[in-house]
């Protein structure tokens, strides 16, 4: 005979203020198995914790039902109550009071009387549980991180530090990402290769650490503790274990004027070339669209030159396999086209550039040596016009979000070329400052009062050339309540951060959800911040949303400890909740084994002691089962149930919804 | 299309003569007739929308209804603001069934939203994929132009479509089939100064000046637009912006549908080019 007990909380006010929670437990006390109910203001704090485990012990409780939140809340919370207490933890079940119920409803005598129907569902459920035990899975400890920028470099560091392999993979042909482009970093100003350039050394050095530069997924199997990774090497042309790195190819290369990526197209590369002299790994690749050789079919004057022999035009994309038990999605940024903005120029203005293209003209490595020269004649500017929230902010045309970086990049922009350039004018335009973090407010006020940079509050509604050259830009002062108009020549637009252009296919390819602008969902906004809903996958930098260099770095140290608290245990417990064949009267249609979406359902030959074959059926690998019960839903013998859903269960909810 | 509806509104009758005479010139060319609606009223610009919402939409809406009860599919208002009164008055009624009701009490005509309400560039677009583009003979080769929309060209969300509000690209194909180059400039939808012609006249010679001096500096040779409102500001005050000191410009101010009837070997004075303040004449190669 079942004896259930039936906890109903609260949640504060978030249920109690339109269910009457001690009315739901005063009915469910009169339903047929129940045998105690309570109800309490936090159900899942250390005293409701206490009486779930008191009643357990108290009434010999056979099953359990929690009507509070939503089983992904606080379902593993309860069920943990219930195995410290001696009930196995599936035979416990909640009704959820909260998302399907208070928080929807605002009637509350309808409210309780559906939050009185949800837990005699549960109670007709729990009755027809059986105990079940967790499946152990082995775990591959090895981890792969999807991304070599400043997020990808310290979570691969941090969880090689800590004895586990990595397998990084990045697709340009150098680690780096965006900060190896920048010239100085707020708010200290010191400068960023300086402080990344070491870490790229070493990361790439590190014996845990397997670099796979100009790599790219393919695709992806299995799941938490055992994915298969395909990785696609794209083609090099210039063999790794040969090249010294020696420069002779690019030297002699004839293409010369490709416009050189990670100078923000302001410098020029040769089609065989290194992104950048501080690259990591140090070695050319050989741009296919515009290398002759591979265009034409003739030139070969790098092989030519190349002493050791490390050229090769055969050379082709490898697909190469790898298992790994967690993941570190790290793909970052990539700057709005202001192109979107016809007031701003539609992108055909010379001398008006983005962040990064600003970066490059003060970097010290820059295709200008670190002097500040507009794009369009080389010569100094004068006046430089910075403009905040270029497409951030804005819905209608850009995106609706703040992209958080901006206030600091440009008040230090202001402030480098306040440094440089001592004659000329820095002029701000801005929405408002958000400069929120530690020695930020600082900053911006020194770029004020220090370094003299003009702040204008208010929005540019126009930038055009002026056939002499200059640009104007015409906005607006709304704290003196005045249009302002400023002959500027060279305007840095702080286009809105974006994720990276082809990030939404990876999120596909691992299961991670992303918002509406693309930016990778995590599994909790608060409380699991660099976990996704696909189990085994991090996630670390602005790929998330957008993030300054700390914050990235944070989080991915913070993804990088829950890949090792994940790979210090051997094996992982895995939800019991898998299909299971009745063999006697599978009769081997194979329809499961075809609609099953992860390969989990094979043959298996069942023989008699002899070994003579008696008859196939199918069976379910319980580790690559994930639960979905598509199978259940196909069989046509009924031969196939989803543990802790089966008909019987499923039914009789549905039965006692329709008993009133 | 071969016969549409035409709102030539006041200004066609009026200030814009050239404009009526150029549109009905080139329909002529590409075949198309030009029938105007029967018993047309005001289109509520720019007085109604300023002091009264309900007639702000019922004028137009009496036209529309008109228009749609005659039997036509398509209206061509080449005055700009009558193009955005109508064509906004259009999209306000679909979207709001409580307006349409309103409207309907208001001037006791129904009107069910079936009509296309065509601008002047939108017409001149379709007459060239149309075959006009074959009959333009006589191109204006070594014209440099500079393309000008204004507000009520560039912009109305639904109303102007196809087209990007902040560098509206849309006279550029006609513009080429006529022959002209057309030069990069700056301030293709700046403001012109509009209906404070009359009640604010020193700012609009000070707008109507800055888009003279762009153009003349980014070497154009002429201004062309669609618009009566932005032609009336440019070529009627230019002597006045002359006069105060405040440049000094000899810039022909010219219809999109003049330049394409030059090109279709049509006299400048059947198109009204001697009709111009500033000398358009010359334009046609001709001394006025």
């Amino acid at each position: 005979m079942a004896r259930v007990g039936v906890f109903v909380c609260h949640c504060g006010e978030n249920i109690a203020r339109t269910v009457d929670c001690p009315g739901v437990a005063a009915a469910a006390a009169n339903l047929p198995g129940v045998v105690t109910t309570v109800d309490y203001k936090y159900m899942c704090s250390d005293p409701g914790q206490q009486q779930i485990k008191k009643a357990i012990d108290e009434f010999r409780l056979t099953g359990v039902v929690v009507g509070a939140c939503s089983p992904r809340m606080h379902e593993p919370t309860f069920r943990k109550v219930a195995a410290e207490a001696g009930l196995n933890p599936y035979l416990l079940e909640m009704a959820n009071l909260r998302e399907h119920c208070s928080w929807v409803h605002d009637d509350r005598a309808a409210a309780t009387a559906k939050a009185i129907d949800l837990v005699r569902i549960m109670v007709e459920k729990v009755k027809r549980n059986r105990a079940l035990s967790p499946i152990r899975v082995p775990i591959e400890p090895t981890a792969l991180v999807v991304g070599g920028g400043i997020a990808g470099i310290q979570a691969a560091l941090d969880i090689a530090n800590g004895g586990k392999k990595v397998i990084l993979v990045e697709k340009t042909p150098s680690i780096g990402g965006h900060m190896a482009r920048l010239s100085e970093t707020f708010p200290t100003l010191d400068c960023s290769q300086c402080i990344l350039t070491p870490r790229m050394v070493e990361v790439a050095g590190h014996p845990n650490v397997t670099l796979l530069p100009y790599s790219e997924i393919e695709s992806v199997k299995g799941f938490v503790g055992n994915f298969e990774v395909t990785v696609r090497r794209k083609a090099r042309y210039v063999d790794p274990s040969k090249c010294t790195g020696c420069g002779d190819c690019w030297a002699k290369c004839p293409v010369k004027k490709l416009p050189n990526e990670f100078d923000a197209a302001l410098g020029v590369r040769t089609a065989i070339y290194r992104p950048f002299p501080q690259a990591v790994p140090n070695k050319p690749v050989i741009d296919a669209a515009h290398c002759i050789m591979l265009t034409k079919g003739k030139c070969g004057a790098c092989a030519k030159v190349c002493q050791r022999e490390a050229i090769n035009f055969q050379d082709a994309d490898e697909l190469m396999k790898v298992k790994v038990g967690a993941v570190v999605l790290a793909t970052g940024f990539e700057l709005w086209n202001h192109s979107n903005y016809g007031e701003y120029g539609a992108g055909k203005l010379a001398d008006v550039v983005d962040g990064f293209a600003f970066e490059r003209l003060a970097s010290a490595s820059g295709p200008t040596g670190g002097e500040i020269r507009r794009p369009s004649d080389g010569a100094i500017p004068k006046t430089v016009v910075f403009v905040q929230c270029c497409g951030s902010r804005d819905p209608k045309a850009g995106k609706g979000y703040c992209s958080k970086i901006c206030c600091m990049y440009t008040a230090k922009h202001a402030m480098l070329y306040r440094h440089k350039v001592h004659d000329g004018r820095a002029v701000v335009f801005y929405m408002d400052i958000r400069a929120a973090g530690k020695g930020y407010e600082e900053f911006v006020r020194r770029a004020v009062e220090v370094d003299g940079a003009e702040y204008f509050r208010g929005r540019v509604s126009r930038i055009y050339r002026t056939p002499g050259g200059k640009l104007v830009v015409r906005g607006a002062d709304t704290l003196a309540g005045r249009p302002v108009t400023i002959e500027a020549d060279l305007v840095v637009l702080a286009d809105a951060v974006v994720p990276r252009a082809g990030s939404d296919k990876l999120a596909q390819m691992f299961g991670v959800g992303y918002d509406g602008d693309g930016f990778y969902s995590e599994a909790h906004p608060k409380l699991r911040p660099v976990e996704t809903a696909a189990a085994g996958v991090m996630l670390a930098g602005a790929c998330q949303a957008p993030k300054d260099i700390p914050d990235t770095v944070s989080q991915a140290s913070a993804a990088a400890s829950k890949v090792l608290s994940l790979f210090a245990r051997p094996e992982l417990e895995r939800e019991p909740v898998i299909a299971r064949v009745t063999q006697a009267t599978c009769v081997h249609c194979r329809a499961c084994i075809g609609a099953c979406p992860y390969g989990a359902i094979e043959d298996r030959e069942i023989r008699d002691r002899k070994g003579n074959l008696v008859k196939t059926v199918a069976n379910v690998n319980e580790g690559l089962c994930q639960g979905c019960g598509t199978c259940a839903a196909v069989c046509r013998s009924n031969t196939i149930e989803l543990d802790g859903f089966t008909d019987e269960q499923v039914f009789a909810e549905i039965a006692a919804l329709a008993r009133v | 299309m071969n016969t549409i509806g035409y709102y030539p509104g006041c200004s066609l009758h009026g200030g814009g003569r050239e404009l009526d005479m150029s549109i009905r010139a080139i329909s002529v060319v590409a075949g198309v007739v030009l029938k105007e609606i029967d018993d047309w009223s005001c289109c509520g610009a720019t007085a109604a929308h300023s002091l009264n919402h309900d007639l702000a939409v019922s004028l137009p809406q009496r036209v529309l209804a008109l228009a749609e009860a005659q039997g036509f599919r398509q209206v061509l208002a080449p005055c700009a603001a009558c193009f955005s009164r109508l064509k906004g008055t259009h999209v306000r009624l679909q979207r709001s069934e409580a307006l349409a009701q309103k409207t309907r009490r208001i001037t006791g005509l129904e009107y069910r939203g079936t009509l296309e309400i065509v601008n002047v560039v939108e017409y001149a677009n379709r007459l060239l994929t149309d075959g006009l583009d074959r009959k333009l003979s006589q191109p204006l080769r070594g014209l440099k132009v500079a393309a000008y929309y204004g507000c009520l060209l560039s912009r109305g969300e639904g109303i102007i479509e196809n087209e990007d509000p902040e560098d509206p690209k849309g006279m550029d194909a006609v513009l080429r089939a006529s022959g002209v180059e057309v030069v990069p400039w700056s301030h293709s939808i700046e403001c012109c100064g509009a209906g404070f012609s009359m009640s604010l006249t020193d700012a609009v010679l000070d707008l109507s000046r800055d888009i003279l001096a762009q153009a003349q500096a980014a070497g154009a040779q002429a201004i062309v637009t669609g618009c009566p409102m932005c032609h009336s500001n440019l070529d009627m005050r230019q002597q006045k912006i002359n006069s105060r000191g405040l440049g000094s410009f000899d810039m022909p101010i010219m219809y999109l549908s003049e330049l394409i009837g030059l090109a279709a070997g049509l006299t400048p004075e059947s198109l009204g080019l001697d009709r111009h303040f500033v000398d358009a004449m010359r334009v046609a190669g001709r001394n006025r």
